[in-house]
């Protein structure tokens, strides 16, 4: 019997042109919270994924369980050893009952008639939540649930099948604070009861509360493993950021002018509320916290893709209702949207049908369009941004991440624009593009445009950014200008329990 | 058993519903959307109490044994189908070609006791429900394995089972004096005192409630249609599921089709013409989400009486059998804005309870 | 970094261009042809073939608009009742009195009107489907025909109104000629247009035309009420050609026109497909119909010919991407 219940030695995972892992190593022992920590993209989801089966990882790396060698084909395999993972999106069937949902694919049956045995699942469907400390009944139906008791749910469906391995992925992200106590606790209770747990989350109150070992990823690699106790908070950023953050970033003095966006009071019921920032031009101001803070939602009402409730938006000094993002567009609010595979491409097409779909009235007359003015625009744009491909013709979907988010990016400037709201820029994007992406955003500020930069990575918004707004549970907790910008005061914002009002600094 | 958008409701116990039995604490936070969920049911009732109070006073002979009885037996193919189309628009699916397969079915049975007189009638049964199967498989088939649009397949082939009952009656009609006394009393007949279609109606009932509250399969049914990516992940065949759903709406309407000609005595080429439309009416009115993964048989109960009701009262009030077509669409119609409507409510309940 | 110099200039590639399915439909048109004239040897006239175009092309027009709607990704199944709602209007209206030319007028209101409540209805309920929606709406919009019309015929239209379905302009029966507008004028729509790009976006990525800056809900509605229009131009032809008008005029029609349109190459899955396919098909299932009925097939057995086309048409590009995933 060895001492770890889960060993992972030298796992590299590939995927075309990325290397999603590179030579990862990881020890689980019994009864033991292991916290994972790292930047968004430093490779914790593909390292889930290979130990639950979703993914195979590439040739030469090991992996034991409770010393056996295992090489997962499918999730099956993986449940059937007993690892379970619960994650973030809760994926549930919102019509049938919590108890169906604990027990889809492995139901009790009678023998013989093959007869649901009902009594005995809403039993042990209960005994479980009852043990979990939940509230609810196992009649209930799912869609009926908070997040949170989904999630207490997920568990349940975990232990059902006697997983001794449970993983966690940023459970908390969508909590409360009350309700990552009530997880806490039973994460807790489950250690004690010999479970093993890997727990990933963003928060540092989260590890230092559960966790007694700790185990850094970045960018894709291995970092280390320390006991909580024996790493210092300051320490514990450095491995997870580990860069001289300044250098990467091509960062110019863009000239600061006057106002083009002033947002008062902006909210939106159950999304984000009190909102309020102002852009100037050539300003990167950036907006930043946890994932779900309600930064896309905001950037989305400001577009008009979304409709908020309360506030008010002044664009230029005049008060401006944006009706939908076609006016948004008109007015000179451009959105870079977070997803560039469902939300800014249509793949299908070729690269330069794609450019101009946002600008189709500039090259048509009465409705006609020009094709040769349509190509010959595609393709001035497109090597502006220069993207890698052969022609304009060449399909989107053939494209890398990198360059697809190059097209997004020229599509927007096809349109007469003052303000860019780019949501995630650089999400999914491997690090050489990220650059070339960082000089174009750096370029349009020089070029005048006010520009909003949506991003969870921390290097990215320090790197960039003449101001920063730090978003928690759908309020902006704090503004940073470019000198008091560090990693800790951002960190504390997006994560403070403090009462929002208290330490929000109004820019005004 | 569900409602889209997760309302619990009430539903006896050693059934995979959810009770009302939960703690305060969650009772109460959820009883806007209990409140809705119990509604529909409970409106559906008292609708349908209301509808024939209000009948009985404009005209007397309504609530009589005998109309009673003649509604449920018209009542009884109507929801006989609507079972089948339950499970069809639990996953998701349509099925625009039931009252073709049940002409079709239907006529080849009439024909068949028409040339062989002596025949068992549980023979026809068999032969129609049989017919009826090899249509749904056929449909099954091009839904699940090649991936074709359920409204498309079974328009097109609606099409093709429509005019297969026409080629095989050449055109003509099978009436009432050819077809054997013995057939006939398939629909006329009684057993335990009950006439034998409302008898085959609630043993469908009884079966298909057991089947999808109480075996894997019929769960699985569920979800299926309430997260199709979900269910792949939990192993569960969904081709298969989709496969079953639509054969076994082919053996149902093949069963109704049988029922339909020996009750009318005479099997016509255009037999339940539109019929699916009505079905369609009755689950949607029953609470069937069209949006997939959920439904429950004492909604379509509620849906095909209140629908045969109407279908019953309306000519005896006096108002036009013209008005049916319009008065079917629009309760369709207003069926489903309505349960938009709700949903739309019950997000924006949860939304106010994150209280951002 | 060096930019890199793009090609913008598309190649012709002979290939590319023979792979398309519309060679196929002129393979299938052939095919056809060759069928007819061994069955019929009165197929192979210019008069008859002439004459035919007449009696298919009423609901052709209604393919047109419905090539938009299937390339959204959505389906309109009430088109059939928006044909029967407002010929039976035109023809009741007239018959109390309307001047003729003012109830074609509100024939084609009646069917505009008819399509924009489709349209609308799909834009303000998105959590509904376009299936359900037009579903309920075509038992509605029959039903009012027949709470107006029982099962009663309406017609004795003024002598002139014959024209539409009958006569010729120069010799090209004028159905045709009008038919011919109309198709160059919405394949113009589809193919040259900013509107037609707009439909082909959605049709592919909905969010993405929606985060693009158009609007999607404006360009939805534009092309239902198209529907509903051509479907009150379909319903002045064919009434025109009957002579009178019933309730259940025009029943079945949606499956005719969504099988042309399918025929056609337009994808059910939205986004792919062209103009030109659903036009070679509706000339391909209107003379094979012909020619079928000149040898007596019936009516019944062209139902289940024009159903297995449907299938067969949805099915092999299925089969294709089926094959591929393997």
């Amino acid at each position: 019997m060895s001492e770890f219940i889960l060993e992972l030695k030298g796992i590299t995972k590939t995927f075309p042109g990325v290397k999603a892992l590179d030579d990862v190593y990881f020890k689980l022992k019994p009864g033991e919270i292991h916290a994972l920590m790292g930047e968004n993209g430093a490779g914790k989801s593909t390292f889930i994924k290979v130990i639950t089966g979703v993914h195979a990882p590439d040739e030469g790396g090991e992996m034991y369980l409770d010393g056996q060698p295992v090489n997962f084909r499918n999730p099956k395999d993986a449940q059937k050893a007993g690892i379970a993972a619960i994650y973030q999106h809760v994926t549930c069937y919102p019509d049938l009952t919590v108890t169906e949902n604990i027990f889809m694919g492995h139901e009790k049956i009678a023998k013989g008639t093959k007869r649901l045995l009902w009594r005995e699942m809403h039993e042990e469907a209960g005994n479980l939540l009852k043990e979990l400390g939940a509230s609810f009944s196992p009649k209930t139906l799912m869609g009926a649930l908070s997040v949170a008791e989904q999630q207490i749910v997920e568990i349940a469906k975990a232990l059902s099948v006697n997983a001794r391995i449970i993983i966690m992925d940023e459970p908390t992200a969508a909590l409360t604070n009350n309700e990552s106590e009530e997880l806490y606790r039973i994460a807790e209770k489950l250690r004690d009861q010999g479970t093993s747990i890997i727990f990933i989350s963003h928060r540092f109150e989260d590890m230092y509360r559960l966790a007694s070992k700790v185990t850094v990823f970045r960018d894709s690699k291995y970092i280390g493993t320390w006991g909580v106790n024996e790493i210092s908070n300051a320490d514990l950023i450095v491995a997870m950021v580990g860069r001289e953050i300044t250098q990467l970033f091509p960062k110019k003095e863009a000239e600061i002018g006057e106002e083009l966006l002033r947002v008062e009071g902006l909210g939106k019921t159950g999304y984000f509320a009190d909102v309020s920032f102002t852009l100037r031009k050539g300003e990167i101001l950036g907006l930043t916290g946890l994932v779900g803070a309600g930064r896309t939602e905001v950037c989305q009402a400001i577009f008009g893709a979304e409709r908020a409730d309360k506030g008010k938006i002044f664009y230029k000094g005049q008060e401006l209702a944006v009706r939908n993002p076609l006016h948004a567009m008109k007015q000179g609010i451009g959105y870079l949207p977070e997803d560039r595979q469902k939300q800014g491409l249509v793949l299908s097409w070729e690269i330069g049908r794609n450019i101009t779909l946002s600008s189709l009235e500039k090259m048509s007359k009465k409705g006609h369009i020009n094709t040769r003015k349509e190509w010959d625009l595609a393709k001035r744009l497109a090597e502006k941004v220069s993207v890698k491909a052969k022609s304009v013709f060449d399909l989107a979907s053939s494209l890398s991440g990198g360059n697809q988010q190059k097209v997004v990016f020229a599509k927007l400037l096809t349109a007469d624009l003052d303000i860019l709201i780019l949501d995630e820029p650089t999400k999914g994007v491997d690090v050489g593009a990220k650059s070339a992406i960082y000089e174009i955003i750096s370029d349009l500020a020089c070029s005048g445009y006010g520009i909003i930069l949506v991003s969870s990575e921390m290097p990215e918004i320090i790197g960039m950014c003449d101001r920063v707004a730090v978003m928690r549970e759908g309020r902006i907790t704090a503004f940073m200008d470019r000198e008091g910008i560090s990693q800790e005061a951002i960190l504390r914002a997006s994560m403070a329990d403090a009462d929002p009002q208290q330490d929000q600094q109004r820019w005004a | 058993m569900k409602n889209r958008g997760g309302q619990p409701v009430v539903v006896p116990a050693g059934s995979p519903g959810p009770t009302g039995s939960g703690q305060p604490a969650a009772a109460t936070k959820k009883s806007l959307s209990a409140s809705i969920a119990k509604f529909r049911e409970l409106g559906l009732l008292a609708f349908i109490v209301i509808l024939a109070v209000g009948v009985q006073f404009r005209n007397t002979s309504f609530l009589t044994w005998e109309n009673l009885n003649d509604i449920a037996t018209n009542t009884a193919i109507l929801s006989i189908l609507a079972v089948g189309m339950m499970l069809v628009i639990i996953t998701r699916g349509i099925d625009l070609s039931i009252g073709a397969t049940l002409a079709l079915s239907g006529m080849i049975a009439a024909l068949t006791v028409k040339e062989y007189p002596g025949l068992n009638p549980y023979v026809a049964v068999l032969l129609g429900v049989g017919i009826g199967i090899a249509c749904g498989a056929v449909l099954g088939f091009l839904v699940s394995k090649i991936n074709i649009l359920p409204i498309i397949a079974t328009l097109g082939m609606m099409n093709v089972f429509r005019g297969l009952t026409y080629e095989a009656s050449g055109g003509k009609w099978v009436s009432a004096h050819q077809m054997p006394e013995s057939f006939k009393a398939i629909a006329t007949g009684k057993v335990l005192g009950i006439n034998n279609l409302i008898f085959i109606a609630i043993l469908i009932y009884i079966v298909a409630y057991y089947f999808v509250n109480h075996t894997r399969t019929g769960r699985q049914i569920y979800a299926v249609g309430s997260n199709p990516e979900s269910a792949e992940v939990s192993g569960i065949k969904s081709g298969r599921i989709l496969w079953l759903v639509y054969t076994i709406m082919g053996g149902l309407s093949g069963l109704a089709g049988v029922l339909w000609v020996a009750k009318f005595a005479s099997a016509q080429g255009d037999t339940a013409s539109g019929y699916e439309l009505s079905v369609i009416a009755a689950c949607v009115l029953g609470g069937v989400s069209i949006a997939g993964g959920s439904g429950k048989i004492s909604g379509i109960i509620l849906g095909s009486v209140l629908l045969g009701i109407l279908n019953n009262a309306l000519p005896m009030i006096d108002v036009s059998p013209f008005w049916q077509n319009w008065i079917q669409g629009m309760i369709i119609l207003v069926a489903v804005l309505i349960n938009a409507m709700v949903k739309r409510g019950i997000d924006r309940n949860n939304l106010m309870r994150r209280r951002i | 970094m060096e930019p890199r110099l793009l090609e913008n200039k598309k190649e012709f590639s002979l290939k590319g261009f023979f792979m398309q399915w519309e060679w196929m439909l002129v393979l299938l048109f052939v095919a056809m042809t060759i069928m007819n004239v061994n069955l019929s040897e009165f197929y192979w006239n210019f008069d008859n073939l002439r004459d035919a175009t007449m009696s298919f092309l009423d609901k052709a027009f209604i393919v047109l608009p419905m090539v938009f709607i299937i390339i959204l990704g959505d389906i309109d199944i009430s088109v059939g009742s928006i044909v029967a709602l407002s010929s039976v209007i035109m023809a009741d209206l007239y018959n109390h009195g309307v001047p003729m030319p003012l109830a074609m007028v509100i024939c084609l209101a009646v069917g505009t009107l008819c399509g924009f409540i489709n349209g609308l209805l799909i834009v303000k309920f998105k959590e509904l489907s376009a299936v359900i929606v037009t579903l309920s709406t075509m038992i509605i919009y029959r039903g009012i025909a027949y709470i107006l019309l029982k099962d009663q015929a309406a017609g004795k239209f003024p002598d002139w109104f014959n024209f539409l379905g009958w006569d010729y302009v120069g010799g090209i029966p004028f159905i045709l000629i009008v038919f011919a507008v109309f198709a160059v004028g919405f394949w113009y729509l589809l193919h040259k247009t900013t509107f037609g790009r707009k439909v082909y976006a959605m049709g592919s990525n909905i969010t993405a035309s929606r985060f693009s800056g158009i609007q999607t809900d404006r360009v939805k509605i534009i092309v239902f009420t198209l529907a509903g229009l051509m479907s009150a131009v379909t319903a002045l032809f064919l009434t025109s050609r009957m002579g009178s008008t019933r309730p259940n005029i025009a029943t079945g029609y949606e499956l005719d026109v969504i099988a042309m349109v399918v025929l056609g190459g337009i994808s059910t899955s939205g986004g792919k497909g062209r103009m030109i396919g659903a036009i070679l098909a509706i000339f391909l299932i209107g003379y094979l119909r012909y020619g079928l009925g000149l040898v007596n097939v019936s009516a019944q057995t062209l139902l289940i010919i024009i159903g297995l086309l449907l299938i067969f048409a949805v099915a092999v590009p299925q089969l294709k991407r089926v094959r591929s995933k393997r």
